[in-house]
Formats: C-alpha cells, structure tokens, sequence
C-alpha cells in the first residue's frame, strides 16, 4: 500500500513537469514507468509499421542503378526525381488526358463516399435507436451479408449490371459502393451510443426524424463517418474498374497507373513512382480526416 | 420511442403488427433509398450465388441443377479443398484474434496521448493498409534470390550460405504471409476502435478517478470496454471475415498457385474455379460454406463480448 502511495505521489510529481502533462495529461491514476514503457513500445511498433513504406518512398527516389544494386540498400544513395519527371512526361503523353482519368477517379470516389455516408447513415439511425416490425431481422441480414465473400458475388453482380445496362458506366462501381453493409454496420453501431435521452427531448421539442439525425445524431457520431470516408475513400480510389469499364476515357487513375506496372522492367523506377503517389493521395485524406476528428463529443455529460 | 407501446385491448397481433407499421411508416420511407441499393447489389448476388451452388455452371452452357454434388465433392474428393481449409484455419486462428488483440491495446495506447501526438500515431499504424497492396514490397525484401533485402543481409553477416527461398520453400511459406498479415491487421476495426474510444464519456474517467479506480486496466475493465461493446462488436466480425479470406497476400507473396499449395487458402481455391477454371456453381459451393464457418464463428464470439465488463 505504503508503495502504491509512493508511485502515485511521484507520478504526481511527473505530471505536473511539461513534459510529463505532455505524455499522460490530466490523468492522476497513472504511473510513470508505465507511461514511458507504453511510449517506448509504441515507438518501436512505429516503426516497424512505417518500415515498407520508407522502403516504398526512397525507392521511387532511386536512379535505376541503385534500384538493382547489390547488396540492396534500405535508404537511396543518391536521390533523383528522375522516375517523377519520366511518370509525369508519361501522363503528359499518354492518350487520354491525365486530368480525365483524375476527374474519373473523384467522381467516383465523390459520388460512391457521399452517396454510401449518406444512405448508411439514413438507414442506421432507425435500426440503432428504434424498433419497430422487421428491424430485427433487418439487423441480421446486414451482419449477414458481411460474410459472404465478394469474389464469389461478382459473377452474379456483373450480370445484374448487364440486366441494368450500366455496364461500361461510373455507375456499376458507385451502385456497389453505396450499398456496402459495413457502412451501415459501423454506423448502427456507434449511433447504438447516442444517449436516447438527446433523442427523447428533440422528439418532445417537435422535431422530425430527419431533423434529430440531422441535427442530433450526425454531430454526435463524426468520429464514424469519417471513419467510414477513409475507407469508402481508399476502397473507390484504389479500384481499377477493370471488369465493368471498358471504354478508356471512362477508366479510373488506377487502371491507367497499372498499365505502367505492366510494361517491363525498364519501367521499374517510373511504377515505383505511382505506387507512392497511388499512397499518398488517400494517406493525406486520411491526415486531413483524422485531424478534424473533434475532441468534444456531443454526448458528454448526458447519462443513460 | 422508448416507452413500449402495449398491444391496445382487442388488438391482434396482425392488426397490432400494421399499427406499428403505420405509426414508424417515416422510419421506413428513411431506411428505403438504403435497402433499394443494398437488396440489388448486395442480396440479390448472393442469393444468386446461393442458387447456383446447387448448379453445374460453368459460364457458357445452361446451368444444370445438381442438388448438392457440389457440397459432396468439396467435402470428400478435394484433397486441395482440405488443405486449403487447413491453411486458412492457421492463419485465421493466428491473425484472427492476434490482430482483434492488437489493434485494441494500439488504439488503446494512443488515445492516452495528447492530440498531436496521437493524430501521427494514427497515421503511422494504419499507414501499412491505406495503400491497398503496399504489401508488395515484402516480395522484395523477402525476394529468393541474392539480391532480396532478407537474403542479401543475411548471406553478408554470414548466417546463411545460399539464399533461402522464402516465398517457394513451402517451410517459409505460411511464417511470411502470417507475418505480413500481422503487419497489415491494424485495419478498420483499429479505427473504429481509436474512434470509439474518442466517444466515451469523459466524466465518467473522472468519476472512476473518485470512486477508486487505481490503474489503467482497472480503467480499462470497468470502463473503457463495456462503454465500447459496439465497437467491439464491429471489430469482432470484421477481424473475422478478414481473418478468413485472407487471399490476395499469399497471391503477391507465394505466386498462384503457390508451391505444393503450402500456402492455399478457401478464397485462393474459389478464384481459382470461380475466376480461371469457371466453374461457378463449385465456386459458389465453397463460398457457401465459408459463410456458414464465419456466421458460426460470429454467433460464439459475439457471446464471449456480452460478458465483457461483467
């Protein structure tokens, strides 16, 4: 006992330092050890997670000699924007506008993100909050439809296309995209938090269920929808439409950039180039996302 | 809303059923735009694919039904069938729940930090599955000839003589793509994690402070987890149809199809008859039966999270 005061008298201590308020922040329950072993195994887990990735940036900043360097090197020796300068001047040349495959590639992604955040998050709010006649079963099916592997439905989803004729347009891969159940799974669950209280006192002031979702539920649950964006986002953004777009100036960024992969080893510089750019852009969508995740929640405060 | 509307006297179930319907008819027009899309293109294939497990179909002829010959085949003549099952369980029993584990203390530590701090931690640890197939560097570090990452380092510090083959010696096989999965598990269920943890009530740490709360894991148990049991829940089934379908890692590492099958998995088998030999009504038959194994799996564990913080 005499000890558990001690530790917690020095931990005390530590917090109120600059340094120790940075690493544990108001928090008196903690210990000091604790806290630096966390910070210490985090940092190594950092690193062994970022380790492909800084494999993947100073390869596409290796000239094509050190790509095949022996033995091979983690860190490039001399870098060269060379394999950027070579993707650009290809994109420049190729047949198809760069700019149309872009603007192919975000109206999907637009389109497929927004029209699944919104549809899910319509159709969550009455199966988390309330229950009425089938909205049981409906949950189930949802959970359901999860298992069932994509590869296999693919087959039967290209057919349904072709019935519709939307084949070769954006639509089959934005029709797919917003019908995804983990949307509507993710979103269920965490509305399934919302106080019923903030839903019982919007009722009683008169408003709609669209006002409540609108105006209660959405604030309150902005941690998962733009978790639900990022991976809408990397979903759509990395899909090369390959079986339902034919046409190439209908095709996405993606199938254009795998085009490149394809074409020999003289490439391999200019491939490792796309690949960090193919990175990049969902990474920095991602930092944008994760920043704007607000600390205050709507729910604070207010008990079951 | 709440309040549980008794069935009024006189009322059967039926005409109870119709009241209901009638006082919620708003909830349905809401969830109705969702369920259009998601009966055509996510319910109908699979009953479709349902369907035509019980067919001979291989594309270009007319289906021909066949009752369960698939099932029967799948489950006694496909010795490949089994060792695919074998694998995946391996990997599932390992990623599965090491992932599940995993991607809750990660999320868990982080949200200790201050939010600088842990915006970049977020970034870092899910950075590996942002880029869908940044998994394809490891076939150059762990390439089989001299000039791959692993080998090369190995044979200069002396350790190896020859370069192994880590992605042909059926040995090797499993240990990388284990390792690489692992690599890859901090996926949704990590953000939905890091995201869940962001909901909990504040005041109820500073509650638990005052009530006698001496540790993080009594924290934890008592507080962090139960307020989180849906995103638990979420994590849980989403570990699961992961775990289970693993596929395209053991492609781009092991090649297709890998040597001896060391490292062939359910989904890998299904491409092959659904994608290369177009057998669909046998493909659909294995998919079938994945599903039944992950629905099985989902009903144990979703008992095992109810208990959670009791």
């Amino acid at each position: 006992m005499a000890r558990v005061k001690r530790e917690r008298q020095r931990s005390l201590r530590f917090a109120h330092t600059a340094f120790g308020h940075f690493l544990i922040g108001k928090h008196t329950n903690r210990s000091l050890s604790g806290s630096l072993t966390l910070l210490l195994c985090l940092t190594a887990f950092a690193l062994i997670s970022l380790f492909p990735v800084v494999f993947m940036v100073s390869n596409s900043l290796k000239p094509i000699n050190e790509l095949f360097i022996y033995p091979p090197r983690l860190f490039v020796i001399q870098p060269t924007l060379s394999n950027f300068t070579e993707l650009f001047s290809i994109l420049a040349d190729s047949l198809v506008p760069f700019m149309r495959y872009l603007f192919n590639t975000l109206f999907i992604v637009t389109l497929g993100c927004v029209g699944h955040i919104a549809l899910a998050s319509m159709a969550a709010f009455p199966l988390a909050k309330f229950k009425f006649p089938g909205s049981e079963f409906i949950s189930k099916i949802i959970v359901y439809s999860l298992m069932f592997t994509s590869s296999v439905t693919a087959v039967p989803t290209y057919m349904i296309m072709s019935r519709l004729h939307l084949i070769d347009t954006y639509w089959a891969i934005i029709f797919p995209a917003v019908s995804m159940s983990l949307g509507l799974f993710l979103m269920k669950n965490f509305m399934e938090q919302v106080p019923t209280a903030l839903i019982d006192a919007a009722s009683i002031d008169g408003s709609s269920y669209f006002g409540m979702l609108w105006k209660i539920i959405m604030p309150a649950v902005k941690p998962a929808w733009v978790t639900l964006f990022i991976v809408c986002f990397q979903g759509l953004w990395g899909n090369n439409a390959s079986s339902y777009i034919y046409t190439e100036s209908r095709k996405p960024l993606a199938a254009m950039l795998q085009n490149l992969s394809g074409s020999g080893v003289a490439r391999t510089g200019v491939v490792a180039a796309s690949a960090l750019f193919m990175f990049v852009v969902p990474l920095i969508a991602f930092i944008i996302s994760q920043s704007n995740v607000m600390e205050t929640m709507a729910t604070s405060g207010i008990k079951e | 809303m709440t309040q549980k509307v008794k069935p009024m006297l006189g009322m059967g179930k039926w005409q109870y059923t119709k009241h209901e319907i009638k006082k919620y008819r708003q909830l349905y027009w809401m969830m109705a735009p969702f369920m259009l899309f998601f009966l055509v293109f996510t319910v109908l294939p699979v009953l479709i694919a349902v369907y035509y497990s019980l067919m001979e179909y291989n594309v270009l002829q007319s289906p021909k039904f066949v009752w369960f010959n698939n099932y029967t085949t799948l489950l006694l003549d496909d010795s490949i069938f089994l060792t695919a099952v074998k694998n995946t369980f391996i990997l599932a029993l390992i990623i599965g729940p090491f992932g599940y584990v995993f991607s809750f203390i990660m999320a868990w530590l982080i949200n200790e930090l201050p939010r600088v701090l842990r915006t970049v931690l977020t970034v870092v640890f899910y950075a590996p599955s942002i880029s869908g197939n940044a998994y394809v560097v490891f076939t150059q570090l762990f390439s089989g000839d001299p000039y791959g990452f692993i080998n090369s380092h190995l044979m200069d510090m002396g350790l190896i003589s020859e370069p192994i083959l880590w992605l042909k010696d059926s040995s090797y096989m499993m240990g990388v793509v284990i390792l690489v999965s692992l690599w890859m598990s901090l996926g949704v269920g990590f953000l939905s994690f890091i995201a869940g943890l962001q909901g909990v009530d504040r005041a109820q740490y500073e509650a638990g402070e005052i009530d006698g709360i001496r540790n993080r894991w009594q924290e934890l148990w008592y507080i962090t987890l139960p307020n989180m049991r849906p995103q638990l829940m979420f994590g849980a089934v989403m570990s699961i149809t992961n775990a289970l379908s693993v596929a395209d890692v053991t492609v781009a590492l092991c090649g297709f199809p890998s040597t001896n099958y060391a490292a062939h998995t359910i989904i890998n088998h299904l491409n092959d008859y659904g994608i290369i030999r177009l057998e669909m009504g046998y493909a659909c038959s294995i998919a079938v039966l994945l599903f039944f194994l992950m629905l099985w799996l989902n009903l144990v564990i979703q008992k095992w999270i109810r208990k959670v913080g009791t």
